[in-house]
């Protein structure tokens, strides 16, 4: 039922950062160049896509925010491999995203928590380690090693609805996690949780990010999340969706949650509000 | 508890108030027959000339028969006391090993109904497996397994035990079949339902771990739908006691609810025919029961009662 060479396909996917060795500029994760997806439907062509190119280099902190029907959502899919592009070249760790996704490539977080409400937050964490055959005892230590890394360690044996919407969403993070994939996709995780919750899970993102390492695709539609998390903030545009700006993030990889009021904090989140401006004026 | 249990008791009291309000206008007649043959003197004074007088009429012109209507032997309608008192009679009050004891006819019924239920069950759970996993068992046995269920089990249930008899097969099985067919559905319908529950994110996130069919199916559809079998299971078991039931009345039976049913109806005795249909309520609500319970326990251990 398990295919055993499944965890050997991960260790690939971790060993090419190794690869890369101190002091050579990081490598590229994903790559995307002028990716079009058209979705037929009833009413003729919808152009989701259009010529998006992007480089994502490992370790960087990607935020994709626009309006709704910018694509944001249907580009982080391409990556994951759910959607497949109908034009251009695009390779997550040098391969097809259908071939990334059954090496295991990445770790997907959605809107909802979609927890299993007939597991504990234990049983759900183990989840993808038990599809992937991990041996028991590397589940046991693996669960307990990512529910302390979200906050959570303690909570393994309550179930899902005993928890809060800001600890069900940590969860599947740790979810996630669990498999040790270098990239971390995520699809608007905290959009449903109110804005106290929400800056606290920021700021937990934000130092799980730095001890991981990771290479992190987060969709957003909030400008403060997105100028907050990102190294790098890709601001895209409806009908057709496209990219309009890519921003490089100046703030330093320390962020505490004050770091908003700063000008400089301010002036990026300017920017990103023109580049939303722009895209609306054409429609 | 007060709170679930007083609305029902309502229920149940209002139901009990109109069979007994029902039971004097129903049996007047009879009783008016029985009074006269008794030396009572009762108006009008021939059978034919009752005829013509209302109900009401004439147990307003007699009421001294009234009381009467409550204590016939062989009632139009027979009163709850006379009902409680024949299944008192026929189930405590008589050997189990009894051609008369309620208990052995139940148990033939009961039998036949939850081996038909296995296997309706077993039917219904696997048809569903399929129509979710294959696009042409999707198209081709739903629409069948719906069709099936719109042929009157009446006239179908003597066509299969005939049928199975001429084939030398005989007793619990037919019956059984006959169960199956009946229960079968309810399962088909809501496993299907069930199985497919799961939302496309859920199934999204399976496809982000490469996850094959047969895990989706294990750790995502199946206890997905637990909650929709259970509610089938409740549908398919009394449906499963209505078929053994319905399976016993053409073949004149000669065990059984249905035979009782038969053989009160035949011979006049309608407090035997009342006793077995209540025997066989009573026994649905115990089964139903059961799988609530059933119910309760396992989806509160699966973390999806509330």
């Amino acid at each position: 039922m398990i295919s055993s060479t499944d965890p050997r396909l991960l260790g690939n996917t971790l060993g090419e950062g190794l690869l890369a060795g101190p002091g050579a500029a990081p490598p590229t994760v994903i790559a995307a160049k002028s990716v079009d997806l058209t979705f037929q439907t009833g009413d003729g062509p919808v152009h989701a896509l259009k010529d998006v190119s992007l480089d994502i280099k490992k370790g960087e902190f990607v935020s994709f925010i626009g309006p709704s029907g910018c694509g944001k959502t249907t580009f982080l899919r391409c990556i994951a491999g759910l959607e497949t592009p109908t034009g251009g070249a695009l390779t997550v760790n040098g391969m097809s995203p259908e071939d990334a996704r059954k090496a295991r490539a990445y770790g997907y977080v959605f809107q909802a928590a979609g927890l299993y409400p007939w597991r504990t937050i234990g049983g759900n964490v183990k989840l993808p380690l038990e599809i992937m055959g991990f041996s028991k005892a590397e589940q046991a230590e693996r669960v307990a090693r990512v529910l302390e890394l979200v906050d959570l360690a303690g909570f393994e044996k309550k179930f899902p609805w005993q928890l809060s919407g800001g600890m069900q969403q940590r969860a599947s993070i740790a979810r996630a996690l669990a498999f040790d994939a270098d990239i971390l996709l995520m699809d608007e995780p905290f959009g449903a949780l109110d804005e106290i919750v929400r800056d606290h899970l920021n700021e937990q993102l934000l130092q799980l990010w730095a001890r991981t390492e990771k290479t992190i695709g987060f969709v957003t539609h909030s400008i403060p999340e997105a100028v907050y998390l990102s190294t790098k903030i890709v601001v895209m545009s409806p009908r057709p969706g496209r990219i309009a700006d890519v921003i490089e993030s100046t703030l330093p990889r320390e962020r505490p949650l004050d770091i908003r009021d700063t000008p400089e904090f301010i002036a990026i989140a300017h920017r990103v509000r023109d580049g939303l401006r722009a895209g609306h004026a054409d429609d | 508890m007060m709170r679930s249990v007083l609305p029902i008791l309502t229920v149940v009291s209002v139901l009990l108030g109109i069979w007994v309000l029902s039971v004097v206008p129903m049996n007047i007649h009879l009783a008016a027959d029985q009074a006269q043959r008794d030396g009572v003197a009762v108006v009008p004074d021939t059978p034919i000339a009752r005829q013509d007088v209302g109900a009401l009429a004439l147990a307003l012109r007699n009421t001294a028969v009234v009381p009467m209507t409550y204590t016939l032997d062989r009632p139009r309608l027979p009163g709850p006391q006379q009902v409680a008192a024949e299944l008192w009679k026929t189930t405590v009050g008589t050997r189990i090993s009894s051609k008369k004891s309620l208990v052995y006819h139940g148990w033939v019924t009961l039998s036949a109904t939850l081996l038909g239920f296995g296997i309706g069950t077993t039917l219904g759970i696997s048809l569903a497996v399929g129509i979710v996993f294959s696009r042409t068992m999707d198209l081709s046995v739903m629409p069948w397994a719906i069709a099936s269920q719109t042929i009157p089990i009446l006239a179908l249930a003597p066509m299969i035990i005939v049928m199975l008899g001429s084939l030398g097969i005989q007793g619990l099985l037919p019956k059984a079949i006959i169960s199956a067919y009946l229960s079968f559905f309810p399962v088909v319908v809501g496993m299907v339902k069930g199985l497919r529950s799961p939302d496309a994110m859920q199934l999204d996130l399976l496809r982000t771990y490469h996850a094959s069919a047969s895990q989706g199916f294990w750790k995502l559809r199946l206890p997905a739908s637990m909650p929709y079998l259970f509610a089938s299971l409740k549908i398919g078991i009394s449906a499963a006691l209505v078929g053994a039931i319905v399976g016993e009345l053409p073949t004149g039976a000669r065990a059984g609810f249905g035979a009782r049913m038969l053989v009160g109806d035949q011979y006049g005795q309608p407090l035997v025919t009342w006793a077995a249909l209540f025997a066989a309520a009573i026994t649905a609500a115990v089964l139903v029961g059961i799988f609530s319970v059933l119910e309760r326990a396992s989806l509160k251990r699966m973390g999806m009662a509330r």
